[in-house]
């Protein structure tokens, strides 16, 4: 997997993994059943309560009323949103990617517009295709508005991860962090889990500190766990 | 291990509380001077707590949710400050007439290139009228051979905001179309100018068979000069993408075209906005029969002065004079 190095000043560098095809696509098409359903709905909804009579029809008010803001609302969803959430969309959050400049910085308003402004291009000829060909072609697996743009698409690794879930207080002392870590981790997610997952992967952290499981319950795996981190 | 776990104890409430602040600071709310100087204190900290995680284990969360907010810290204080009004000024003073600079030469070349395409289109329509059908519809071919325009009467159907918003949206969409295609080598820009062309000068040369020529220009003079001018830039914007992509020079093509499209978006931006003020004029004053052709020229030759004035950087020089005499 590709990743964007961002240099910074302290000598620490921190790496951002590119979003490849998948989740570009998978963004796009949540995003595209969104914006379609805003601009079907509000239709319905012009329709429905502000009756255009047979005369609006003739003037060209049918057209305004209903043509121009469901327009608007397909085609400025993904600049006005992209601006107003940082680089994100509700489709790019559930995909958990979001656009950064080549800096790893949000970008600025002017490069999300470039980068809408190019989505014609990406579109052609149907289905994104020229869009889908760039970003497999693509080192960095980028679209021709990205490229132009210089933007590119990264997972969200921030999304849900708290400070205090990520640190582990319990059973530093006794694992180190790093399978303290997974420890809490696991327990924090052990009703999340399916049994036989959460079995497996208990088992086998619990082997690789040393703690003998045998033929050990659900029960009893969860309590060594829990035992495990004090 | 007792050091790291007495280290995350000491230090999680110094990072949820610089996470809480730079996050603000994210979001656009101002901070206070003190939490300022707390977030510039936090960056050299937070990554020495980053090199302490990674050094204890690398692929555990609290090193990645270190590195996030260490990023964030570093994204926060190397922003370039948002100065909204000061850039939307910079495009129209400074940007655009720039651009429109450097690309003097494109736009000739594209300016003449749709007025040869004019000359070919009117060339043939005169010499074999029989072939206007390929670039006007059977409508407007009858209503020419009835001695009418076909903006004749056009207020009688469409009010004119609703006609301005079309025009002007499909104008901007005309001129994204001739900037965008710029990407295949240029190609894409020249055949659509190309065509623009040879229809005008097919439709002029079909009117004028028919003795509406003048009603034509009389139509077109408001707001045509302003539309065709920005139309040739915008073609000249994307002519100099497609040379940025075949003539790249010691740069990849990739970063020769994004910086090509950075030096092109402040002029198209400019243009849109002309374009929505030749909408307005087409919509409100080129169909009202009340306006004499003088009066049409007038506004068709003032809005294009603007145009010119725009870009020739002449307010820039406007400004900067006004600032020194104030000084």
């Amino acid at each position: 997997m590709d990743t964007l190095r961002i240099p910074t000043v302290t000598g620490i560098d921190v790496e951002l993994r590119v979003a490849g095809v998948g989740g570009r696509s998978y963004a796009f098409v949540i995003d595209w059943h969104i914006r379609a359903l805003l601009a079907l709905g509000w239709m319905f909804a012009a329709v429905l309560f502000l009756r255009p009579s047979a005369n609006a029809t003739s003037s060209g008010g049918t057209w305004v009323v209903l043509g121009v803001p469901a327009a608007l609302l397909y085609s400025l969803y993904h600049p006005v949103l992209e601006i107003a959430m940082r680089g994100r969309t509700p489709g790019k959050r559930i995909a958990g990617v979001r656009i950064v400049s080549r800096d790893g910085a949000t970008p600025s308003a002017a490069q999300i517009l470039v980068r809408n402004l190019f989505r014609p291009i990406d579109s052609l000829p149907f289905a994104y295709c020229v869009g889908l060909a760039t970003a497999m072609l693509t080192r960095p697996s980028v679209r021709i508005g990205d490229i132009a743009a210089g933007t590119l698409l990264v997972y969200d690794e921030d999304r849900g991860a708290a400070l205090d879930d990520a640190a582990p207080l319990r059973g530093v002392e006794r694992l180190g962090l790093e399978r303290a870590s997974l420890a809490a981790e696991l327990a924090a997610r052990w009703r999340d889990l399916r049994p036989d997952i959460r079995v497996a992967l208990a088992r086998r952290l619990l082997a690789n500190v040393g703690t003998p499981t045998g033929d050990a319950s659900e029960l009893e795996l969860r309590e060594k766990l829990e035992s495990l981190l004090g | 291990m007792r050091d790291t776990s007495k280290w995350i104890e000491d230090r999680l409430p110094v990072w949820r509380d610089v996470a809480e602040k730079v996050d603000a600071v994210e979001r656009g709310r101002s901070a206070s001077p003190d939490d300022v100087r707390r977030i510039v204190r936090a960056y050299p900290e937070v990554a020495r707590d980053v090199a302490i995680a990674r050094a204890a284990a690398p692929n555990a969360p609290l090193t990645r949710r270190l590195e996030h907010l260490h990023l964030t810290l570093h994204r926060s204080l190397f922003k370039r400050p948002s100065r909204f009004g000061h850039d939307v000024a910079a495009i129209f003073l400074r940007d655009a007439p720039a651009t429109a600079r450097s690309l003097a030469w494109h736009i000739v070349w594209i300016t003449a290139l749709f007025f040869a395409s004019a000359t070919a289109g009117a060339w043939l329509v005169n010499q074999y009228p029989e072939i206007v059908a390929l670039f006007a519809s059977e409508a407007m071919i009858e209503q020419v051979q009835a001695g009418r325009l076909w903006t004749d009467g056009l207020l009688n159907v469409v009010p004119s905001s609703v006609l301005a918003v079309s025009i002007f949206a499909n104008n901007i969409t005309v001129a994204l179309f001739a900037l965008v295609v710029g990407i295949f080598y240029g190609l894409g820009t020249v055949y659509i100018i190309g065509m623009n062309g040879l229809m005008l000068g097919a439709v002029f040369s079909y009117t004028a068979q028919h003795g509406l020529a003048v009603r034509l220009l009389e139509f077109v003079a408001p707001h045509g000069f302003v539309e065709l001018s920005v139309i040739m830039i915008a073609g000249a914007c994307g002519v100099s993408l497609g040379e940025a992509l075949a003539r790249p020079g010691h740069l990849t093509r990739a970063e020769a075209f994004r910086r090509a499209t950075a030096r092109t978006i402040p002029l198209f931006v400019v243009c849109c906005v002309f374009l929505v003020g030749a909408g307005l004029f087409e919509g409100y004053v080129s169909p009202n029969p009340i306006y004499p052709l003088w009066a049409r020229l007038a506004i068709g030759l003032c809005f294009l002065g603007v145009l010119v004035v725009v870009l020739s950087g002449a307010l820039e020089r406007l400004v900067q004079r006004r600032g020194r005499a104030a000084a």
